[in-house]
């Protein structure tokens, strides 16, 4: 009898399983609903919606193909109001890259190129919310910040030079969410990189973005410990939409139906 | 005629008086100014333009000259890039410049200043500057705020004279100036300052990293460490022998010299002082009030001080943290080497050492040498590398840090005939200590060597790193053989 129940609630299960990997797109991750802390919302943890989120990076690979149809972006054509100088300037020409960085990420990408990319693959950038909550992973935790050495791993990152050459996605480590290359390969834009009011209310108190020099950012900080964060979000904060950076790529993430 | 007599008098006093009234006033409008609350006087009109002068590291821009205040621009680059921290540790520094600290920047009371900041595009992280003379949003941290690959640009009219600390303040800002984002600017008073023959520019700052004082590659900033402020480094511009070895300063007897001094922290606060000498004035704080015959002057994190001396006799003068253990344990340590003539009205050698018999005996607990334990033995490449750093902390104040010793003073350990001699000698003069006459190359000595607290292990080393890089000799002595000349 017990047989019977037990085989029943295992075949239900691969059913459901089967079935939450039917809908998972290729090549992202599905993120459950959940919570995270954004750095300047107190302790007050912020709702996120379910969805999708690209397991790696674009690669230069992936973003030439784009540029095949979609001509209007390439390094030639581009207009200057939607890419600063510099755009794809580690190209060696308007169609190629160094062979060797196929599989790395595109970086020297305004935030426009990124969004439309995104958009032509039926897809959205993740907003910052969605995305901090997939970099607040650790390797086996949803938290990262209870994994021992998480967050020393990711300052360590930072206390590297920058590589000549960037490697390719997927060779740092996959989070809990089986995401790679959140943290240790490249900055990364979201929606509404300019906006960090956006992601708690307890900014609207506190005045303008100013928070980010000074001691601001500490007094209002969730964790004022979070230094790998202070670092995105400083590093977000000194962007505009056009500007194209050696250490900013982005990735691509999708509404779950 | 007694009345005429009397008005002569009434005269003269009125005119002494009227003249004292003067002088006073004239004295009180110089004193008056930097009374007064508010420098909008120093807002005028601005004569031509000029590029500044930017210098690293021990440099300081030459003195101004001009009279009248003009546009600077100023263009200071931000560049992140590995350097040593000390010998085989290297550091990602985060740097104004290229340095650390960053490039000396000189301007003048009342000068409007157009500032350039520019991102290098290989760095990973966006910068900004706070300049502490600056009056304005946040030193100009707002204004300055700029990506990688980018530049930020904003004018500010330095309105206070004096000796300023400028360094990043982008989130996260302890770990931005933990990294080496700091430097000085000075604001040069509009009457100047005194003449001196040498000026020099030292900053001192702490540093975090994930392995302890003198473990080798690359060394990650460690943030637990820096939030409880137990610094691994504490130095004089940003590496250990930043100002020793071939990079000492250097003065004659006789002239004067002036050090910028700067306290770029991020946490430490610096109680500097240099051996054998008595600041003649301190400039506390960097600011106007001027101090006399200061030995230790305390600069605050994000602080300065400037202090003026004269260098009467010839020696290595040693500048420190007196806070001791960062100077021999920390890296906290320069020198500044004077030659010239002795002055032995001032300062003798010449005092004979003799032997100084107690009338009592102190009790001592024997030393814990009875151990049975056998001393470790390290490898040759392991004791060269550690012998070296020993021989820096505990030979080189005397010995000189090429191991040349100072002749009838502190006899060779470089080429001598001491060391070439039997290996026994040497191993008991570390350890058991030497006093007496002995002959080193021809010449004598008489004076006395303290035993050194060193282990059997650590003894071997420091004598075989003497031995092979400054004998080029093939001994070489074992923790064993150390431990049974030990007393």
């Amino acid at each position: 009898m017990s047989i019977v129940y037990r085989i029943l609630f295992s075949s239900a299960l691969l059913v459901a399983a089967f079935n939450l990997r039917a809908q998972t797109p290729a090549g992202m991750a599905m993120i459950p609903e959940g919570n995270y802390l954004p750095l300047y919302a107190g302790n007050n943890r912020t709702s996120v919606a379910p969805f999708y989120i690209d397991k790696h990076p674009v690669t230069n690979g992936e973003f030439l193909k784009f540029l095949e149809s979609e001509p209007g972006w390439k390094k030639s054509a581009v207009k200057r109001l939607f890419a600063d100088e510099g755009y794809l300037k580690h190209w060696v020409s308007d169609g190629m890259y160094r062979s060797a960085e196929k599989n790395s990420p595109v970086v020297n990408i305004s935030w426009f190129a990124a969004k439309k990319y995104c958009e032509c693959q039926g897809k959205r950038l993740p907003t910052t919310a969605e995305w901090e909550r997939v970099a607040e992973a650790g390797w086996t935790v949803a938290d990262g910040s209870r994994e021992p050495g998480f967050n020393e791993w990711i300052l360590a990152m930072a206390s590297k030079p920058a590589p000549r050459s960037l490697p390719a996605v997927g060779t740092t480590k996959a989070n809990y969410y089986g995401v790679w290359d959140m943290h240790g390969l490249v900055w990364e834009w979201t929606l509404d990189f300019n906006s960090i009011m956006s992601t708690g209310e307890s900014r609207a108190a506190t005045g303008s973005g100013d928070g980010l020099f000074c001691a601001g950012g500490s007094a209002t900080s969730g964790d004022v410990s979070n230094y790998a964060a202070f670092l995105r979000y400083a590093l977000r904060s000194s962007l505009k939409a056009g500007h194209v950076l050696q250490n900013l790529g982005f990735r691509c993430a999708a509404d779950k139906k | 005629m007694t009345r005429s007599f009397l008005r002569l008098i009434i005269g003269i006093s009125a005119l002494l008086l009227f003249q004292t009234l003067l002088s006073s006033c004239s004295q009180g409008g110089k004193s008056g100014e930097e009374d007064r609350i508010g420098r909008e006087y120093n807002v005028t009109e601005i004569k031509g333009e000029e590029i500044a002068v930017l210098t690293p590291p021990p440099f300081v821009p030459p003195p101004i000259t001009r009279n009248y205040a003009t546009k600077v621009i100023v263009e200071l680059e931000v560049i992140e890039h590995e350097m040593e921290l000390a010998d085989g540790v290297s550091y990602m520094f985060w740097t104004f410049g290229g340095t650390v600290p960053g490039s000396f920047i000189r301007i003048r009371e009342g000068d409007f200043v157009e500032f350039h900041l520019k991102n290098h595009p290989d760095n990973k992280l966006p910068h900004n500057i706070d300049l502490h003379a600056v009056t304005g949003q946040g030193g100009g941290a707002e204004a300055s705020f700029v990506a990688p690959g980018y530049e930020a640009t904003f004018n500010f009219t330095a309105l206070n004279p004096g000796l300023y600390v400028y360094h990043c303040a982008t989130a996260p800002v302890g770990m931005h100036i933990a990294n080496g984002m700091y430097g000085l600017i000075l604001v040069e008073p509009k009457e100047g300052l005194p003449k001196v023959d040498k000026e020099f520019y030292v900053m001192q700052g702490d540093f975090y990293t994930t392995g302890n004082y003198g473990e080798s590659g690359l060394q990650p900033f460690d943030m637990n460490k820096a939030i409880r402020e137990q610094a691994d480094y504490v130095v004089f511009n940003g590496r250990v022998g930043a100002l020793t070895g071939n990079n000492v300063l250097k003065a004659k007897t006789g002239e004067t010299v002036r050090l910028f001094v700067g306290n770029g922290g991020p946490n430490l606060v610096s109680s500097f002082h240099v051996i054998g000498e008595v600041f003649d004035n301190v400039y506390m704080e960097g600011g106007r009030l001027k101090n006399h015959d200061i030995q230790t002057t305390l600069i605050p994190a994000g602080g300065s001080a400037i202090t003026e001396f004269k260098v009467e006799v010839p020696g290595n003068f040693i500048l420190v943290d007196h806070s001791i253990f960062r100077a021999f344990n920390k890296g906290a340590l320069g020198i500044l080497a004077v030659e010239g003539e002795e002055n032995d009205r001032i300062f003798s050698h010449k005092t004979e050492p003799y032997t100084y018999i107690p009338e009592t005996r102190i009790a001592r607990a024997e030393p814990a040498g009875g151990t049975t334990e056998p001393a470790p033995e390290l490898s040759m490449e392991e004791q060269l590398i550690l012998g070296k750093k020993l021989y820096e902390v505990n030979c080189a104040a005397c010995h000189l840090p090429d191991g040349k010793g100072v002749a009838g003073i502190f006899p060779p350990l470089a080429a001598s005939d001491y060391m070439s001699g039997n290996p026994d000698k040497a191993i008991a003069a570390v350890v058991n200590g030497l006093s007496g006459e002995i002959k080193v190359n021809g010449v004598n000595y008489n004076n006395v060597m303290p035993k050194q607290t060193l282990t059997d292990t650590e003894t071997a080393a420091v004598l075989n790193f003497i031995y092979a890089t400054m004998n080029k000799s093939e001994t070489r002595v074992t923790a064993t053989q150390v431990r049974k000349i030990r007393k």
